[in-house]
């Protein structure tokens, strides 16, 4: 019944703390700045509005369809927030989303949860609005611009949020640049697919029933210069990053060595008692079975006290 | 039918439910970020932190095979760190020849492949006890203490308040689809049209999800205003701390970073 855990929630432990800090700090001003635009366009309207559509873009995760041997395609809807609701309002609405999925389903980490909304609603929506508007204004406004750009920006958002997320494990070194990316990159392309489709059949749906939902979006004029700049270096930055990275996985790891990103192995910050693990005890395997036999005594005994409490309790609820 | 049953958290009276939401939330992240900052191969530290999640799991009652159960969601995305024991450099672990090709494990890309699994499975561990033994208000009460942006977490409350609703609209979307296709017993026998197809049927459920979303959002406002809202959220005083739970938080952090500075201090 829940939402398929789709591929690029990251879970705990798969990010270096590095780049989890880094990239909570780029989500942190962009959530934000957001949320500031955001309440200047609709007010008073904004918690009502913004959390109703949030949960319609969670509920609709759910919506899938069969496609081969068992593989169902759904919705992850960035391309569709951003194309009805514009690129800030967006950015919240996933924001919420993946924050709740992480919080409550434990679908993606808590840590790496800067990472994670970086990717799907920051990425995600960024890339979305451009090939959306770009494809638009090569159209000349045509209707059938906003089924070619909703499709276009529904692949284009979910394989450029994909082969973000290998990147990063790539950068953390959890996995080899020359695997992640093309695998990440490969299934994504495929997933992409499917979120193209639905994207463009809601869109239909809606362009049939509310005319007046695109016009808003078709007369605004572009704004988000900053957005602009900011997608345009990001989708650089990953199609240079990218194949590079893929060729040379050594490349990478050299780089993230140099920069500090893997340094709690390769230089250890302090090593006071190299030969020693814990004190007294001379060897690894005799300062694990320490530890577990530690382990077992902390368990058994919460779990005696637990017992104790629970046999406790109903006696003295006979009593009284 | 109502999907109440999305909701992870479960009602007991342990000393973990009673425990402070605020206190929760910081100790499960600094547990998680303790997590993430030990070194591979830190074996016994693991140990430490699995027995540490382990009687918290067994104090807060919520019983060892749901958590486990639900823990399992992370087993997936251990695959992305599969390759790890091939192309990490080292000691060999054992030589496959594929062709011309030949594949080569090493003990250290082993290590660290064992690491990241074990991390990742005390963290997700941690994250199952703070959503099954903190109800959704608790939660919001502790983001707002720990300074999450007051709109931010007003449009959280109302987004949980109607995603049960939203869940319910979208399963008797997928009620009647169901409804309106025929579906062979023969495995394998075509059920509704082309791919193509059923991605339009899709789209235009999710179409109309949204719209009735929309809709709804407008009359939900409608009703807000009519009750006096003017855009600020008004929240009661955040509770006190009691004494012993930030006993228990300092206890808790200090803890955790014994056990962090021991795996630097050896393992390092």
């Amino acid at each position: 019944m829940l939402p398929a855990p789709i591929a690029m929630h990251i879970p705990d432990g798969f990010l270096s703390i590095q780049v989890s800090i880094f990239l909570w700090m780029i989500t942190f001003v962009v959530i934000g700045y957001a949320l500031k635009r955001v309440g200047a366009d609709l007010g008073e309207r904004q918690v009502p509005i913004m959390g109703v559509l949030a949960a319609a873009i969670f509920a609709g995760q759910m919506l899938n369809f069969a496609v081969a041997g068992g593989t169902s395609g759904h919705l992850i809807g960035a391309a569709l927030a951003t194309i009805i609701l514009g690129p800030w309002a967006a950015t919240l609405v996933l924001t919420c989303v993946i924050t709740i999925q992480a919080l409550i389903f434990q679908d993606g980490g808590l840590l790496v949860l800067g990472a994670n909304i970086f990717n799907m609603a920051i990425v995600g929506v960024t890339v979305a609005y451009m090939v959306f508007r770009t494809v638009h204004r090569l159209a000349g406004g045509r209707s059938w611009s906003i089924f070619v750009g909703g499709f276009l920006a529904a692949w284009m958002s979910v394989e450029v949020a994909a082969l973000g997320t290998a990147l990063e494990l790539a950068i953390s070194a959890t996995s080899p640049a020359n695997i992640a990316i093309p695998t990440m990159g490969g299934i994504h392309a495929l997933i992409g697919i499917g979120e193209g489709l639905i994207t463009v059949g809601a869109l239909a749906f809606l362009r049939a029933s509310r005319r007046d939902l695109f016009k808003s979006s078709e007369t605004t004029p572009i704004r988000g210069g900053l957005v602009w700049f900011v997608g345009l270096i990001l989708v650089m930055l990953l199609a240079v990053a990218s194949p590079l990275a893929s060729r040379h996985p050594d490349g990478l790891m050299w780089v993230a060595t140099q920069y500090g990103f893997v340094n709690s192995e390769q230089n250890p910050i302090f090593k006071l008692i190299p030969h020693y693990l814990f004190p007294g005890v001379q060897n690894k395997p005799m300062a694990t079975i320490l530890a577990a036999m530690l382990g077992t005594v902390i368990v058994f005994g919460v779990a005696l006290g637990v017992a104790y409490s629970r046999r406790r309790k109903p006696s003295s609820g006979d009593n009284e | 039918m109502h999907v109440h049953f999305l909701d992870p958290y479960r009602s007991r009276n342990s000393p973990i439910h009673r425990l402070n939401p605020r206190i929760k939330l910081v100790l499960t992240v600094v547990f998680i970020l303790t997590n993430t900052l030990i070194p591979t191969g830190a074996w016994p530290v693991y140990i430490l932190l699995f027995a540490l999640i382990f009687s918290v799991e067994l104090i807060s009652e919520l019983g060892i095979s749901f958590v486990l159960k639900r823990s399992s969601l992370a087993i997936p995305f251990v695959l992305a760190a599969l390759p790890l024991i091939l192309t990490v450099p080292g000691k060999t672990l054992f030589i496959l020849p594929v062709g011309s090709w030949t594949i080569h494990a090493s003990y250290p890309g082993l290590e660290r492949f064992i690491s990241i699994a074990i991390k990742s499975w005390l963290s997700i561990q941690a994250a199952i006890v703070l959503a099954a033994s903190t109800s959704f208000p608790e939660l919001l009460v502790a983001m707002r203490a720990l300074r999450v942006p007051r709109l931010l977490v007003s449009i959280f409350g109302l987004m949980w308040r109607y995603l049960f609703v939203l869940v319910d609209e979208a399963t008797r979307l997928m009620r009647a689809r169901l409804a309106r296709s025929g579906q062979s017993e023969i495995p394998g026998a075509k059920t509704g049209g082309s791919i193509l197809w059923r991605a339009r049927v899709v789209g235009g459920m999710a179409g109309n999800l949204f719209l009735r979303a929309f809709e709804r959002s407008d009359r939900i406002y409608m009703a807000m205003v009519s009750r006096g809202y003017d855009g600020e959220a008004r929240t009661l005083p955040l509770p006190g701390i009691r004494p012993a739970h930030w006993v228990l938080l300092i206890a808790g952090l200090s803890l955790l970073g014994l056990l962090l500075g021991f795996a630097y201090l050896f393992w390092g």
